[in-house]
């Protein structure tokens, strides 16, 4: 157990290709980061940056109390689950998981212990003689965390494990990964690109874009409150609708269409207007509202996305099933669910900050 | 192919069937000579069924050899050569090996040169720098002797390009994973590569065994006490008799012991290299 600090970590390439910049993280005990962007980003170079596979090339790294910058990734206290699982081939599930053990000299029986341990913990104890090869996929992922609990490290690191897997044992794994780590309570940097898995499983996200770091904060801050337009857009699903706007005093312009804003127009002049789908309504007759063209629906269940477009800009809105759809429509929003941001920088303007978004999480029930 | 006509079925047997007729029968020939009186083949025609000198004829071959013809008994000779094999084969692979690791998984300066550079040598035969190599296994005092036979065609360009070609397919999370779990490179050499190399390993050593059991020229070169013969020399010393005619019973018998070990060797390797087939996955 133990804290992770990143103190202005920066990685440039030989040749010269920076990829990451200036990363300032300060990860508690205990505590599960994910860090989530688009591929490039350099969330997989920070990653490997705290396990000691790529060297750092600027600012330190500490794990615990101890700068770890020149430390073998095997003397970090680190252990690591790959996407590919990265399981040896030629020895056994036993063997698999018994290897960093073997390597640090661990008595033999207490090897035995903690690999029977972990192999109930994850119940794969019935395939500990058999090779990788002779799993699935979802066995394979619980070899390879396996590995990584029969270490008892000070913090896990997770470079995108469930990416090959397939949708429904995604979300299954992805239960069991959180559940695992609440009941180890093992410091956690998880990697993935995958928006929804990031804001599943984080106590806090790390939106990275870039090399730099867009945001941090808990699921529901960023989705609530995202940081800059690249947050808003990368963040949720569908993408929060990003629209140009111009704010006239207390009104909103859109196009031809106005909206009254009710006191919480941050500032005037020209702005990025963000808003959520489910945000987005079919306007009352009697109401202001913005006139929408409809070109085409997405049935979720649940929901139904109709997108269209408010004057020439496209906008997607998500309603209930059961409300009529018609060519020309009005759609409404409320002025307090509106997130305006810099239309030169893409920055969040400082004002109204959902109540949603400062929602403590829920602590876990064990 | 999923069809499954009779005619065609005796077509592709018939072809099958000739195909290993064309390459049996000429050893069978041999064999069947091997096992004749050395006055059997001077009517001109060629006996087709086994004669009855065959234990003398190898008897003598293995035991006494042939010295008027200058070659030594036949058990030294095998000796000779399958000592020489067995160094080569090894040695390349163990050389190759580690030349490909190194190129492979360490970042040290000029090292792709140092790849092409070895590269390169695949182009060029043994033939081609014969005479250089003898003048420095000479100057090394190494004519008659088993380092000299050996060392000069112990490294190879070949295996070094099959190790690293294998070595790049092995996927980088597989050594990442092995840094975590505290393995160095050495550990993760052994515990790592080498299991997952065994197939490689396997083919080579046939192919290198083969190379080497086969060589002719060189040691032809660089022996000259029978003390160092190998058997591919040795057929040829039989076969070219200065006053008189050939003995061809002995030397269809010396064939024969000749073409044994490499047969064998891939017998049994063959298991092994399937086995090795059917388990292995990256």
């Amino acid at each position: 157990m133990a804290s992770i600090d990143v103190e202005g970590v920066g990685k440039v390439y030989s040749g010269g290709v920076r990829a990451v910049t200036d990363i300032k993280l300060n990860i508690a005990d205990g505590e599960f980061i994910v860090l989530v962007g688009p591929s490039g980003c350099g969330k997989s170079t920070l990653l490997r940056m705290v396990a000691g596979l790529e060297t750092i090339s600027e600012g330190e790294v500490k794990i615990g109390s101890r700068v770890v910058n020149n430390v073998e990734p095997a003397d970090r206290d680190i252990a690591m689950v790959f996407q590919n699982y990265a399981l040896y081939p030629h020895m056994t599930v036993y063997n698999n998981l018994a290897y960093g053990l073997k390597n640090r000299g661990t008595p033999k029986a207490e090897i035995d212990a903690r690999v029977a341990e972990a192999a109930r913990m994850l119940e794969i104890t019935q395939y500990l003689e058999r090779k990788p090869r002779a799993l699935s996929g979802g066995q394979r992922q619980r070899v390879a965390m396996g590995r990584a609990i029969v270490r008892k490290p000070a913090a896990f690191l997770f470079d995108e494990p469930l990416s090959n897997l397939d949708a429904k044992l995604r979300v299954s794994m992805r239960g069991e990964i959180k559940r695992l780590q609440r009941r180890l309570g093992t410091t956690s940097i998880y990697v993935t690109h995958d928006q929804l898995e990031a804001m599943t499983l984080a106590d806090r996200l790390v939106v990275l874009n870039g090399g730099q770091i867009e945001q941090i904060g808990a699921p529901l801050e960023v989705y609530h409150a995202p940081a800059s337009t690249f947050v808003a857009s990368f963040i949720g699903s569908p993408a929060m609708n990003l629209v140009k706007g111009e704010l006239h005093g207390d009104k909103l312009a859109i196009g031809p269409a106005m909206v009254a804003l009710n006191g919480f127009a941050p500032t005037s002049g020209a702005v990025t207007v963000g808003v959520r789908a489910e945000d987005l309504r079919i306007a009352r007759d009697d109401e202001e509202a913005l006139p929408f063209r409809l070109e085409y629906t997405e049935e979720l269940g649940a929901q139904r996305l109709i997108h269209g477009t408010v004057g020439d800009q496209q906008i997607t809105a998500a309603v209930s099933p059961e409300i009529a759809l018609s060519p020309d429509m009005r759609i409404a929003v409320d002025a307090k669910r509106l997130h305006f941001f810099s239309i030169d920088t893409g920055k969040r303007l400082p004002g109204h900050v959902p109540a949603e978004a400062k929602l403590a999480p829920v602590e876990p029930v064990i | 192919m999923v069809e499954n006509r009779p005619f065609l079925n005796f077509l592709t047997h018939l072809v099958l069937i000739l195909g290993v007729l064309t390459v049996v029968f000429p050893v069978y020939l041999a064999f069947i000579a091997s096992t004749h009186g050395p006055t059997d083949f001077m009517s001109g025609i060629v006996p087709l069924l086994p004669g009855d000198q065959f234990s003398a004829n190898y008897g003598y071959l293995l035991g006494t050899g042939e010295s008027t013809a200058g070659a030594p008994p036949f058990l030294l000779m095998l000796g000779n050569s399958l000592a020489m094999a067995i160094m080569i084969a090894v040695g390349k692979i163990a050389i190759s090996i580690i030349s490909a690791f190194a190129i492979v998984y360490f970042r040290f300066p000029l090292r792709v040169p140092a790849f092409w550079l070895i590269f390169m040598t695949l182009m060029l035969p043994v033939e081609v720098r014969i005479l250089p190599t003898y003048k420095v296994v000479a100057d090394l005092g190494m004519l008659n002797s088993y380092s000299g036979l050996v060392i000069p065609v112990i490294a190879s360009a070949t295996a070094t390009f099959l190790f690293r070609q294998f070595f790049l397919t092995v996927p980088e999370e597989m050594m990442e994973a092995a840094r975590v779990d505290g393995a160095g490179p050495m550990k993760f050499f052994r515990d790592i590569l080498l299991p997952l190399s065994r197939t490689n390993i396997a083919a080579l050593f046939i192919i290198m065994f083969i190379y080497g059991w086969n060589q002719y020229l060189w040691p032809m070169l660089i022996t000259t006490e029978p003390q160092y013969y190998t058997v591919v020399m040795g057929i040829k010393r039989l076969a070219s008799v200065l006053d008189g005619d050939n003995q061809w019973n002995l030397v269809m018998a010396g064939v024969i012991l000749a073409g044994l070990p490499p047969v064998l060797v891939i017998i049994f390797m063959q298991r092994l290299f399937v086995k090795g087939l059917v388990e292995t996955e990256k």
